[in-house]
């Protein structure tokens, strides 16, 4: 028991390091925002006239969760960039020379990176409603709404832990952390249904599974246009490939994570 | 091993997917004594060090650090020991007092402990004024002191100073001595490691010389500097047909022979009586009429500690051996 707590307490005493950083250096949390955001208004709101998404008769109500959801892989390369920052720096070598846990250290950092997500997400989403998005339905499903996509920005985050602990080359984590913001944003429903696609993307964007996590966070705040349950199985069925995604990803991630971690130190 | 042991190290050996870092490290350090590690890049010191703070897992060997050994019982051996790598490791975006205060909570001090030692070591180690600025406006001295106050919030009994002094000015260099010896008066056993032999000679009871990932000798510092000899003065004359005369005008200061070096044009003597041999060498050039293109004082240098033990040229500049292994 009080070695749990213990292990509770390095964990937040290291995250309270990182949350100091964001206070001084609000510059990352700029980073996780600012590409949502601006994208947000670009597509969002600048072009909202020229898209027609099939069934839905507001974009920014179609857009939202796309762009909620980008919150959480914009948040990819500044985890990893931390990480292989602490790693060139030393930090790593004199935290594992204390005795606590290895774990601890990735642990306070991915509590960390959580609370920039969920800052990072009510930014966005404010904006949002600025532009005009408006979620349909109970504060239960909002809310649930909400839960999920945090869900998500967890997974990633250990998905840039790993980056962070494997590539350690602050140029290559930038250009990957771009790429996979990029790509599987775009390889998604985030702004256009996936009928609007390519007919051979189309596969690849319907079993993205971000597509699934927008999916679900689109119906569950009301703003999910009648025809998109139309399509293949991913489509019909967003909650199963979101919550079998996530957590197969989880599962392998966060032990490859740690292993990476601790191999990074003896290097 | 003995009580009065306080790291004890023997046959490390490490091999890396490219070479070989450590060939069977045997090293003994009387507790609170200062061992100095001294050779080139890639010759193992960081490796050797990474060993004994846990960091890293020997291939071969075993080592004991305050009394426990690193493989079994690492966490026992981090409780005891303090680590000041290459790089000093303190968060730039913290000020000093909470970089001290987050590493107090980690061993356990609590918060209010946390602070009070903060405290005491910001005092200690001459940071007081800039407590609360952030590391990263520190000056270079400034940060060294600061990361060497973030290893002895723990009472270590071991500290490990990874080349303490790298890229720092005299000055700052100089201060961060003191705090070295000040540490080691209150008990703490040291192991450091430096390319410096004045470092060495100014803060180690022993020194053991690393070269290629061997031990290739060991001893007080004095008993290295004979083996490497003494100061010597280098001239280099302005025009070649003086050198004889400049070889004759150092003759006169009655120690050993000259050694005339024609293709520099210069002539090199030992200097067995410090300054007065400097001046009366000077005096001498002078009234012979020599012009020195240069004149200045050679101390023996770390290659001549090689040269003198291994005879052979220190391999600082082999390029795969320092990448690898230093980082």
């Amino acid at each position: 028991m009080t070695v749990t707590l213990a292990y509770l307490a390095d964990i937040g005493a290291l995250a309270g390091r990182h949350l100091r950083h964001l206070r001084r250096s609000p510059g990352r949390l700029f980073l996780v925002t600012m590409t949502p955001a601006v994208m947000l208004i670009a597509v969002g709101y600048l072009f909202r006239d020229s898209i027609t998404v099939p069934g839905s008769s507001s974009y920014e109500d179609y857009i939202m969760a796309g762009i909620a959801a980008q919150v959480a892989l914009a948040g990819v390369g500044p985890t990893a960039l931390g990480v292989a920052v602490d790693l060139r720096d030393g930090l790593v070598d004199r935290y594992r020379s204390l005795p606590i846990s290895a774990s601890s250290v990735l642990v306070g950092r991915a509590l960390s990176d959580m609370v920039t997500a969920a800052v990072a997400l009510a930014a966005v989403c404010g904006l949002g409603l600025l532009l005009g998005w408006r979620p349909h339905g109970g504060p239960l499903r909002i809310g649930a709404g909400f839960a999920v996509l945090l869900a998500f920005a967890f997974v990633m985050l250990w998905v840039g832990i790993l980056l962070g602990t494997t590539m350690r080359n602050v140029e290559a984590i930038d250009g990957t952390g771009a790429l996979i913001l990029v790509v599987l944003s775009f390889l998604s429903n985030a702004y256009v249904a996936v009928s609007g696609l390519p007919n051979w993307l189309r596969p690849a964007a319907d079993w993205n599974p971000v597509s699934s996590v927008i999916s679900v966070c689109r119906t569950l705040w009301g703003n999910q246009p009648p025809q998109a349950a139309h399509g293949g199985f991913p489509a019909t069925h967003p909650g199963v490939v979101a919550a079998c995604a996530l957590g197969v990803v989880l599962v392998t991630v966060v032990p490859a994570a740690l292993r990476g971690f601790r191999r990074a130190v003896e290097r | 091993m003995s009580t009065g042991t306080a790291i004890l190290a023997e046959g490390l050996r490490k091999r890396y997917a490219t070479h070989t870092a450590l060939h069977g490290i045997d090293l003994e350090v009387p507790t609170g004594t200062v061992l100095g590690v001294l050779g080139p890049n890639g010759a193992g010191k960081t490796t050797t060090v990474r060993i004994l703070a846990t960091l890293l897992a020997p291939d071969g060997g075993r080592a004991v650090v305050a009394g426990h050994d690193v493989a079994r019982e690492p966490r026992e051996v981090r409780r005891r020991i303090g680590l000041s790598g290459q790089y000093a490791a303190v968060d730039q975006m913290l000020t000093g007092r909470e970089n001290l205060v987050l590493l107090g909570r980690l061993l356990r001090l609590g918060r209010r402990g946390a602070e009070a030692r903060a405290q005491e070591l910001l005092d200690r180690f001459g940071l007081l004024d800039a407590a609360d600025r952030p590391a990263g406006t520190y000056s270079g001295g400034m940060r060294r002191r600061l990361d060497l106050a973030a290893c002895v919030v723990g009472d270590p009994e071991v500290l490990f100073l990874d080349e303490p002094t790298t890229g720092l000015d005299p000055t700052s260099r100089n201060v961060l001595w003191n705090v070295v010896r000040e540490l080691v008066g209150g008990g703490v056993t040291v192991l450091l490691t430096t390319q410096y032999l004045e470092e060495a000679d100014e803060l180690a009871d022993r020194v053991a010389v690393v070269d290629a990932g061997r031990v290739v000798a060991e001893g007080s510092p004095d008993e290295l500097k004979r083996k490497v000899g003494t100061d010597r003065l280098e001239v280099t004359v302005a025009r070649p047909d003086q050198l004889a005369q400049a070889a004759a005008a150092l003759a006169v200061l009655g120690g050993r022979v000259p050694t005339v070096d024609e293709d520099a044009v210069r002539v090199t003597v030992p200097l067995e009586h410090g300054l007065d041999d400097v001046a009366l060498a000077a005096s001498e050039l002078r009234r012979r009429g020599v012009t020195a293109a240069d004149f200045q004082v050679r101390r023996p240098s770390l290659d001549d500690v090689f040269f003198a033990l291994t005879g052979t040229a220190a391999k600082a500049d082999s390029p795969t051996q320092e990448g690898a292994d230093e980082r």
